[in-house]
Protein backbone atom coordinates (compact mmCIF):
# COMPACT_ATOMS: atom_id res chain seq x y z
CA UNK A 1 0.00 0.00 0.00
CA UNK A 2 1.46 3.50 -0.93
CA UNK A 3 1.60 5.63 2.37
CA UNK A 4 -0.72 8.17 2.68
CA UNK A 5 1.57 10.58 4.85
CA UNK A 6 3.62 11.47 0.97
CA UNK A 7 0.26 13.33 -0.14
CA UNK A 8 1.46 17.26 0.41
CA UNK A 9 5.34 16.44 -0.68
CA UNK A 10 7.39 18.09 -2.35
CA UNK A 11 10.36 16.78 -4.35
CA UNK A 12 14.02 18.54 -5.17
CA UNK A 13 13.92 19.79 -8.38
CA UNK A 14 15.02 17.85 -10.94
CA UNK A 15 18.43 18.36 -12.83
CA UNK A 16 18.23 20.71 -16.40
CA UNK A 17 17.04 18.67 -19.07
CA UNK A 18 18.16 20.18 -22.35
CA UNK A 19 15.70 19.59 -25.32
CA UNK A 20 17.27 18.59 -28.39
CA UNK A 21 16.28 18.65 -31.80
CA UNK A 22 16.89 16.00 -32.82
CA UNK A 23 15.03 14.07 -29.88
CA UNK A 24 12.37 15.98 -30.62
CA UNK A 25 12.23 14.74 -34.24
CA UNK A 26 12.31 10.97 -32.52
CA UNK A 27 9.75 11.47 -30.34
CA UNK A 28 7.23 12.95 -33.25
CA UNK A 29 7.87 10.17 -35.19
CA UNK A 30 7.31 7.94 -32.62
CA UNK A 31 4.49 9.10 -32.13
CA UNK A 32 3.29 9.36 -35.92
CA UNK A 33 3.02 13.69 -36.75
CA UNK A 34 3.57 14.75 -39.58
CA UNK A 35 3.21 18.12 -38.44
CA UNK A 36 6.53 19.87 -40.37
CA UNK A 37 6.28 21.88 -36.79
CA UNK A 38 7.81 19.41 -35.07
CA UNK A 39 10.50 18.91 -37.57
CA UNK A 40 11.52 21.65 -39.98
CA UNK A 41 13.15 24.43 -38.12
CA UNK A 42 11.96 26.45 -40.87
CA UNK A 43 8.45 25.85 -40.72
CA UNK A 44 8.70 26.47 -36.84
CA UNK A 45 10.41 29.63 -37.51
CA UNK A 46 8.05 30.67 -39.88
CA UNK A 47 5.31 29.90 -37.67
CA UNK A 48 6.87 32.38 -34.62
CA UNK A 49 8.92 29.86 -33.17
CA UNK A 50 13.16 30.05 -32.21
CA UNK A 51 13.45 25.89 -33.32
CA UNK A 52 11.15 23.66 -33.56
CA UNK A 53 8.32 22.76 -31.12
CA UNK A 54 7.81 19.08 -29.18
CA UNK A 55 4.43 17.27 -29.55
CA UNK A 56 2.24 17.90 -26.60
CA UNK A 57 3.17 14.51 -24.97
CA UNK A 58 6.71 14.81 -25.24
CA UNK A 59 6.50 16.73 -21.28
CA UNK A 60 6.28 12.83 -19.95
CA UNK A 61 10.01 12.84 -21.25
CA UNK A 62 11.03 15.18 -18.56
CA UNK A 63 8.15 13.95 -16.25
CA UNK A 64 9.65 10.67 -16.24
CA UNK A 65 12.65 12.13 -13.81
CA UNK A 66 10.38 13.24 -11.01
CA UNK A 67 8.18 9.97 -11.20
CA UNK A 68 11.81 8.30 -10.63
CA UNK A 69 12.72 10.06 -8.02
CA UNK A 70 9.04 8.91 -6.01
CA UNK A 71 9.63 5.43 -7.05
CA UNK A 72 13.08 5.59 -5.49
CA UNK A 73 11.76 7.20 -2.47
CA UNK A 74 11.32 4.25 0.16
CA UNK A 75 9.01 6.27 2.57
CA UNK A 76 6.27 6.11 -0.39
CA UNK A 77 5.66 2.64 -0.79
CA UNK A 78 5.20 2.61 -4.48
CA UNK A 79 5.76 -0.79 -6.07
CA UNK A 80 6.81 -0.56 -9.92
CA UNK A 81 5.81 -3.70 -10.74
CA UNK A 82 2.26 -2.92 -9.59
CA UNK A 83 1.60 0.39 -11.33
CA UNK A 84 -0.57 0.94 -14.32
CA UNK A 85 -1.21 4.28 -15.74
CA UNK A 86 -4.41 5.67 -14.99
CA UNK A 87 -4.85 9.44 -16.10
CA UNK A 88 -2.53 11.96 -17.38
CA UNK A 89 -3.10 15.64 -18.15
CA UNK A 90 -0.50 18.36 -19.71
CA UNK A 91 -1.40 21.96 -18.89
CA UNK A 92 1.28 24.14 -21.11
CA UNK A 93 1.55 27.89 -20.84
CA UNK A 94 3.99 27.82 -24.08
CA UNK A 95 4.63 25.25 -26.35
CA UNK A 96 8.41 23.32 -25.79
CA UNK A 97 10.50 24.38 -27.99
CA UNK A 98 14.20 22.65 -29.44
CA UNK A 99 16.50 24.54 -27.09
CA UNK A 100 14.89 25.08 -23.96
CA UNK A 101 16.60 23.87 -21.10
CA UNK A 102 13.89 22.34 -18.84
CA UNK A 103 13.67 21.56 -14.57
CA UNK A 104 10.87 19.46 -12.88
CA UNK A 105 9.34 19.56 -9.53
CA UNK A 106 7.00 16.91 -7.89
CA UNK A 107 4.29 17.67 -5.75
CA UNK A 108 2.43 14.65 -4.37
CA UNK A 109 -1.29 16.00 -4.42
CA UNK A 110 -3.06 13.16 -3.83
CA UNK A 111 -2.60 9.56 -2.63
CA UNK A 112 -6.40 7.98 -2.10
CA UNK A 113 -7.33 4.01 -1.12
CA UNK A 114 -9.75 2.69 -3.89
CA UNK A 115 -10.87 -0.70 -2.97
CA UNK A 116 -7.36 -2.40 -2.28
CA UNK A 117 -5.62 -0.26 -4.23
CA UNK A 118 -3.83 3.27 -4.26
CA UNK A 119 -4.17 5.93 -6.46
CA UNK A 120 -1.37 8.87 -6.78
CA UNK A 121 -1.49 11.77 -8.18
CA UNK A 122 1.88 13.51 -9.15
CA UNK A 123 1.97 16.92 -10.57
CA UNK A 124 5.41 17.78 -12.22
CA UNK A 125 5.50 21.58 -12.86
CA UNK A 126 8.50 22.22 -15.59
CA UNK A 127 10.02 25.57 -16.19
CA UNK A 128 12.51 27.00 -18.49
CA UNK A 129 15.89 28.80 -17.21
CA UNK A 130 14.91 31.46 -16.82
CA UNK A 131 12.20 30.06 -14.35
CA UNK A 132 9.25 30.47 -16.44
CA UNK A 133 6.54 28.43 -16.56
CA UNK A 134 6.18 26.18 -19.30
CA UNK A 135 3.96 23.15 -18.54
CA UNK A 136 2.76 21.23 -15.88
CA UNK A 137 2.04 17.23 -16.32
CA UNK A 138 0.09 15.51 -13.68
CA UNK A 139 -0.41 11.83 -13.54
CA UNK A 140 -2.88 9.51 -11.79
CA UNK A 141 -1.35 6.64 -11.18
CA UNK A 142 -3.11 3.08 -10.04
CA UNK A 143 -0.92 0.94 -7.75
CA UNK A 144 -2.84 -2.44 -7.72
CA UNK A 145 -3.09 -4.11 -4.19
CA UNK A 146 -1.84 -7.99 -3.21
CA UNK A 147 -4.43 -10.13 -4.22
CA UNK B 1 -2.78 17.79 -46.74
CA UNK B 2 -5.85 19.43 -45.97
CA UNK B 3 -6.59 23.47 -46.03
CA UNK B 4 -5.42 25.39 -42.13
CA UNK B 5 -8.45 25.63 -39.84
CA UNK B 6 -10.15 28.79 -39.56
CA UNK B 7 -11.05 29.65 -35.83
CA UNK B 8 -14.19 31.67 -36.97
CA UNK B 9 -15.65 28.81 -39.04
CA UNK B 10 -15.25 26.11 -35.89
CA UNK B 11 -18.79 24.69 -34.82
CA UNK B 12 -19.23 22.49 -31.78
CA UNK B 13 -20.04 18.58 -33.46
CA UNK B 14 -17.63 18.97 -36.51
CA UNK B 15 -15.20 16.35 -37.16
CA UNK B 16 -11.77 18.04 -37.93
CA UNK B 17 -9.57 14.59 -38.70
CA UNK B 18 -10.46 11.33 -38.74
CA UNK B 19 -7.90 8.66 -39.13
CA UNK B 20 -6.68 4.82 -38.65
CA UNK B 21 -3.36 4.38 -36.77
CA UNK B 22 -1.54 0.87 -37.38
CA UNK B 23 0.72 0.23 -33.96
CA UNK B 24 2.71 -2.46 -34.86
CA UNK B 25 5.64 -3.87 -32.26
CA UNK B 26 8.44 -2.18 -34.30
CA UNK B 27 6.71 1.41 -33.76
CA UNK B 28 6.01 0.30 -29.70
CA UNK B 29 10.01 -0.40 -29.50
CA UNK B 30 10.81 3.21 -31.29
CA UNK B 31 8.11 5.12 -28.77
CA UNK B 32 9.88 2.88 -26.27
CA UNK B 33 13.16 4.84 -27.09
CA UNK B 34 11.91 8.17 -27.98
CA UNK B 35 10.09 8.35 -25.14
CA UNK B 36 12.29 6.26 -22.38
CA UNK B 37 9.87 4.28 -21.28
CA UNK B 38 11.06 0.44 -21.52
CA UNK B 39 8.72 -1.28 -19.46
CA UNK B 40 8.85 -4.93 -20.77
CA UNK B 41 5.51 -5.28 -21.15
CA UNK B 42 5.94 -3.09 -24.47
CA UNK B 43 7.98 -5.48 -26.05
CA UNK B 44 7.96 -9.33 -24.63
CA UNK B 45 5.13 -11.28 -24.70
CA UNK B 46 6.72 -13.94 -21.90
CA UNK B 47 6.87 -10.96 -19.56
CA UNK B 48 3.93 -9.69 -19.96
CA UNK B 49 1.99 -12.84 -19.61
CA UNK B 50 4.00 -13.50 -16.27
CA UNK B 51 2.19 -10.48 -14.88
CA UNK B 52 -0.98 -11.26 -16.02
CA UNK B 53 -1.77 -9.68 -19.18
CA UNK B 54 -2.37 -11.14 -22.27
CA UNK B 55 0.40 -9.92 -24.07
CA UNK B 56 2.47 -7.17 -25.37
CA UNK B 57 0.35 -4.07 -24.90
CA UNK B 58 1.26 -0.29 -26.40
CA UNK B 59 1.99 2.06 -24.03
CA UNK B 60 -1.12 4.09 -22.91
CA UNK B 61 1.00 7.07 -23.30
CA UNK B 62 1.73 5.98 -27.37
CA UNK B 63 -2.12 5.90 -27.88
CA UNK B 64 -2.05 9.19 -26.25
CA UNK B 65 0.21 10.77 -27.94
CA UNK B 66 -0.43 9.29 -31.63
CA UNK B 67 -4.19 10.73 -31.56
CA UNK B 68 -2.88 14.02 -30.37
CA UNK B 69 -1.01 13.75 -33.58
CA UNK B 70 -4.11 13.45 -35.26
CA UNK B 71 -5.53 16.80 -34.31
CA UNK B 72 -2.17 18.20 -33.76
CA UNK B 73 -1.39 17.88 -37.92
CA UNK B 74 -5.21 19.26 -38.43
CA UNK B 75 -4.24 22.09 -36.05
CA UNK B 76 -0.49 23.04 -37.97
CA UNK B 77 0.47 26.60 -37.49
CA UNK B 78 -3.38 28.02 -36.96
CA UNK B 79 -3.04 27.42 -33.17
CA UNK B 80 -0.94 25.80 -30.19
CA UNK B 81 -1.61 23.08 -27.72
CA UNK B 82 -2.53 24.71 -24.28
CA UNK B 83 -4.30 21.49 -22.48
CA UNK B 84 -3.99 17.94 -23.38
CA UNK B 85 -5.52 14.77 -20.88
CA UNK B 86 -6.87 11.18 -21.17
CA UNK B 87 -7.61 8.68 -19.08
CA UNK B 88 -6.07 5.04 -19.91
CA UNK B 89 -9.56 3.19 -19.80
CA UNK B 90 -9.02 -0.15 -22.10
CA UNK B 91 -5.57 -1.92 -22.99
CA UNK B 92 -4.30 -1.73 -26.78
CA UNK B 93 -2.63 -5.47 -27.16
CA UNK B 94 -0.76 -5.33 -29.86
CA UNK B 95 -0.16 -8.35 -32.28
CA UNK B 96 3.07 -9.45 -33.43
CA UNK B 97 2.37 -10.00 -36.83
CA UNK B 98 -0.97 -7.57 -37.95
CA UNK B 99 0.12 -5.15 -35.09
CA UNK B 100 -3.35 -3.45 -33.25
CA UNK B 101 -5.12 -0.56 -35.87
CA UNK B 102 -6.79 1.98 -33.70
CA UNK B 103 -9.28 4.57 -35.18
CA UNK B 104 -9.21 8.28 -33.85
CA UNK B 105 -11.62 10.98 -34.61
CA UNK B 106 -10.88 14.43 -33.48
CA UNK B 107 -14.36 16.48 -33.09
CA UNK B 108 -14.91 19.92 -31.94
CA UNK B 109 -16.23 19.75 -28.01
CA UNK B 110 -16.41 23.44 -27.40
CA UNK B 111 -15.62 26.65 -28.44
CA UNK B 112 -14.83 29.68 -26.29
CA UNK B 113 -14.95 32.84 -28.39
CA UNK B 114 -13.78 35.19 -26.11
CA UNK B 115 -10.79 33.25 -25.37
CA UNK B 116 -10.28 31.85 -28.80
CA UNK B 117 -9.50 28.28 -27.76
CA UNK B 118 -11.32 25.28 -29.13
CA UNK B 119 -11.67 22.02 -27.22
CA UNK B 120 -11.28 18.89 -29.45
CA UNK B 121 -12.76 15.60 -28.05
CA UNK B 122 -10.52 12.74 -29.37
CA UNK B 123 -12.42 8.93 -29.70
CA UNK B 124 -9.87 6.50 -30.07
CA UNK B 125 -11.56 3.00 -31.02
CA UNK B 126 -9.86 -0.09 -31.17
CA UNK B 127 -11.62 -4.00 -31.89
CA UNK B 128 -15.41 -1.76 -31.56
CA UNK B 129 -14.78 -0.60 -27.96
CA UNK B 130 -12.56 2.95 -26.93
CA UNK B 131 -9.46 2.63 -25.21
CA UNK B 132 -8.75 6.62 -23.87
CA UNK B 133 -11.47 8.14 -21.74
CA UNK B 134 -12.02 11.78 -21.64
CA UNK B 135 -9.36 12.48 -24.21
CA UNK B 136 -9.41 16.31 -25.08
CA UNK B 137 -7.27 18.42 -26.18
CA UNK B 138 -7.30 22.29 -26.12
CA UNK B 139 -5.97 24.39 -29.23
CA UNK B 140 -5.50 28.18 -28.24
CA UNK B 141 -5.97 30.37 -31.92
CA UNK B 142 -4.09 33.33 -32.84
Amino acid sequence: MVNPEIQGRVYPPTAPYLVGREKVREFARAVLSESPLHLDPNAARAAGYADIIAPPTFAVVVQEATLAQLLADPDAGVDFTRVVHGEQRFSYSRPIVAGDELTATLTISAVRQLGGHSMVTSSSAIVDAVGEHVVTAVSTLVVRGEE
Amino acid sequence: MSTAPVFEQLAVGDVVAERDLLLTRDRLVRYAGASGDFNPIHYRDDFAQSVGLPGVLAHGMLTMGAAGSVATDWLGAAGWVQDYQSRFTRPVAVDPEAGATVTVTATVGAVDAEARTARIDLRVVFEGATVLGKAQLVAAFA
